[in-house]
């Protein structure tokens, strides 16, 4: 695979510019530019995206085994099986990752209000908290929350003293007297994760809005929260967007947080996927549930994107 | 026209009568910094008023005071017969044409002047939109957005969103500001029209002198915190009180001379010319006793100029000064000349170009002459420069 990533081509040395040359072979070259500049990208593209959805799409398609070896036979029924076998998966995962981008939603916003709107000189201090766990690896922060929901830790024992955890369990989030191995875990492992990928778009989009549209709204009889529901929210409607996908897409495929924090009934799609490639060596199972996630978020986020996010603004 | 349109109902704050404006003993302090001295005014009710000034003056913080955007750290602000010192700008009958307009970007022009009716539960406001569009004569741009409107369409959706609410009074900050010069020329005259046809009181900030004098009946002129004067535009001009009004409203010439007695009516001033200059002792903001310094001060354009050869001519009765010419600039209509003078250096002369006399050129000598009653006299304690400065601004 590597071996295909050469760098883009060097112009060729014939280019070098004679001062003699005539001016339409300069401007011709200065047309090329943006092609040449678009040549790493797309490289890396192919590369890395068109190339591997090429293969996998084949390797979806292929039956035999480890021990005979795959032959692509477009045996599409791997598609309806893989997804009548797992389909509890897909919907668990979905549902994870709607609860985490509400609740990204919810935390983040005020978050993200205060910083562009009231924090003064504490606004960049602020913005690398936000960004400061990044600082730390994924795994170490998602295995940090083990310790913290752990069954004799603090966030326990208050959730339990203030019969909170009855609550969740009644609604099937938690179980027993445990927050670990449940979906509030997992819930709360990827609301944390991806938090910072809400707050970022919410904040340059609430940033740029001039504090005097506050003013003219309270000035044209608007009270406070009026001013918020019609013009501060309405056109901050590009970063909640760009929030919600930056959050959603990333974790319905998110198998990190299952594994740690949850227990095999908390199981995502990407932990089957992952399972399927890494353990069970299942590749046409594996490739064409990788498929079917793609496509189910394709949809979701088109849906979405038609009901929240064409209006032009601004 | 559309002022015969029935106001709706409005908020209980609006239904208070009267449209003036009273401001008693207020001030506004951040920390150290005093923006706003503490001022007493009172703004006539459909009166077009003008807070003149240079960039931090406090005539915006004044402004926002009123508009309900700024505390005031002491008094009171009253309009009509309202106390609205205490409340919050959405419950005073005022609004306000912001600079740069802060227009909604996400509304169009038409919701963008619904905002305030809308707000207000009024259900149908189609009607009154219409009007309102039409006297700002945007009605065909209403379903564009703000961003496809250019700059002196997008001032008149700031003036029509504020105006379709029937405020008492109109506040308008810098309006004109982010304009080219000829489009606020023609801003001016259309704001004047609107303020003549929907009679409300307009309180105006501008640091520009000409259009403040152009639009305004009554003008404060602020500095430092302070109203320096107040009156009409032609009032100021002709009897400023302090050197800052002398100097930023139009030009002046300020001469400093010693009293040196009384004839009839005027005051006599030595210590400049060959014998003395007269001034009208009504005309003289400081009381000024003989062997008190004043500053005697002349407008360019009240000064004539003659060549020196001619000085014979110059009829008695008039204040004469002999100088030189260190500059002329030809503009159009006038010639601006620098003259020095062993009494003063670089007046400024504006002479209108009737009939030209060649012979005043930079170099020649000249004597200048006025009549006695278009001098006026300041306070010699007082910066002489005050003023110049940021007049330019």
């Amino acid at each position: 695979m590597t071996a295909i990533a050469t760098p883009a081509p060097a112009p060729a040395p014939g280019d070098a510019p004679p001062a003699a040359s005539p001016p339409g072979r300069a401007a011709r070259r200065r047309k090329l530019v943006p092609y040449w500049l678009l040549l790493p990208g797309i490289l890396w593209l192919l590369v890395f995206f068109a190339a591997p959805m090429v293969y996998q799409a084949s390797t979806s398609v292929q039956t035999g085994s480890l021990e005979t070896g795959y032959q692509v036979t477009w045996h599409f029924a791997t598609y309806w099986d893989a997804f009548k076998e797992y389909d509890v998966f897909y919907l668990r995962s979905l549902i994870y990752a709607g609860i985490a981008t509400v609740l990204c939603l919810a935390i983040g916003y005020p978050l993200a209000y205060t910083i562009a709107f009231k924090a003064g000189r504490w606004r960049n201090v602020l913005l690398v908290m936000v960004i400061a766990p990044f600082f730390t690896s994924f795994l170490i922060r998602t295995l940090a929350w083990r310790t913290i929901l752990a069954d004799d830790g603090i966030v326990v024992s208050v959730l339990d003293k203030l019969h909170i955890l009855n609550a969740t369990a009644a609604i099937g989030l938690t179980s027993g007297d445990r927050v670990l191995a449940t979906p509030l875990a997992v819930v709360c492992g990827l609301t944390y994760n991806f938090l910072p990928f809400m707050i970022l778009p919410l904040y340059s989009s609430l940033e740029r809005i001039d504090p005097r549209l506050h003013e003219a709204a309270g000035d044209l009889y608007a009270r406070p929260f009026t001013t918020f529901r019609k013009v501060t929210f309405p056109i901050s409607l590009p970063g909640v967007v760009a929030g919600t996908l930056l959050t959603f897409i990333p974790a319905s495929g998110d198998y990190i947080n299952a594994e740690l924090l949850g227990s095999p009934s908390e199981q995502m799609i990407g932990n089957v996927i992952q399972s399927k490639f890494l353990t069970v060596l299942d590749y046409p199972t594996a490739a064409a549930l990788s498929f079917i996630l793609m496509a189910v978020i394709l949809v979701i986020v088109s849906v979405y994107i038609r009901k929240a996010g064409t209006e032009e603004l601004v | 026209m559309t002022q015969q349109t029935t106001a709706p109902a409005e908020p209980t704050a609006a239904t208070a009568s009267g449209g003036a404006v009273t401001l008693t003993g207020i001030s506004k302090t951040w920390g150290d910094f005093t923006a706003v001295q503490p001022l007493d005014l009172t703004i006539p009710e459909g009166s077009f008023f003008a807070l003149l000034g240079a960039s931090g003056c406090g005539k915006t913080t004044t402004l926002r005071m009123i508009a309900g955007l700024e505390e005031p750290t002491s008094g009171t602000v009253r309009i009509g017969d309202l106390d609205a010192t205490e409340l919050p700008p959405h419950k005073r009958p005022v609004n306000t044409v912001f600079q740069n307009y802060a227009l909604f970007p996400h509304l169009d022009i038409y919701e963008n002047v619904a905002f305030g009716l809308r707000r207000r539960g009024i259900k149908s406001v189609k009607k009154q939109v219409e009007e309102m569009l039409e006297l700002v004569e945007l009605g065909h741009l209403a379903r564009r957005k703000p961003h496809q409107l250019s700059g002196g369409q997008q001032q008149r959706v700031a003036v029509a969103r504020a105006l379709i609410n029937r405020p008492k009074v109109l506040l308008l900050d810098e309006p004109l500001g982010a304009l080219d010069l000829k489009l606020r020329r023609q801003m001016q005259l259309e704001l004047k029209r609107i303020q003549t046809e929907v009679g409300i009181t307009f309180v105006h900030v501008t640091h520009d002198q000409e259009e403040a004098m152009t639009m305004a009946d009554t003008i404060a002129v602020m500095n430092a915190g302070r109203i320096e004067q107040l009156g009409a535009p032609a009032d100021l001009y002709e009897n400023p009180v302090s050197t800052f009004v002398a100097n930023f409203l139009g030009q002046s010439n300020l001469i400093e001379a010693t009293v040196s007695g009384t004839s009839g009516g005027d005051l006599l001033l030595s210590g400049i010319g060959e014998g003395s200059l007269a001034m009208p002792a009504a005309r003289c903001a400081t009381p000024a006793a003989s062997g008190d310094k004043v500053l005697a001060g002349i407008r360019p354009e009240k000064i004539s100029i003659v060549h020196a050869d001619d000085a014979a001519e110059v009829p008695d009765g008039r204040n004469r000064l002999t100088g030189r010419i260190v500059d002329a600039s030809f503009i159009g209509v006038s010639t601006q000349y620098v003259v020095n003078s062993p009494w003063c250096p670089e007046l400024a002369v504006f002479s209108q170009n009737v009939e030209r006399d060649s012979r005043l050129a930079p170099g020649a000598e000249v004597v200048l002459h006025w009549n006695p009653a278009h001098t006026f006299g300041l306070d010699a304690a007082q910066d002489i420069d005050a003023g110049t400065g940021e007049a330019a601004a």
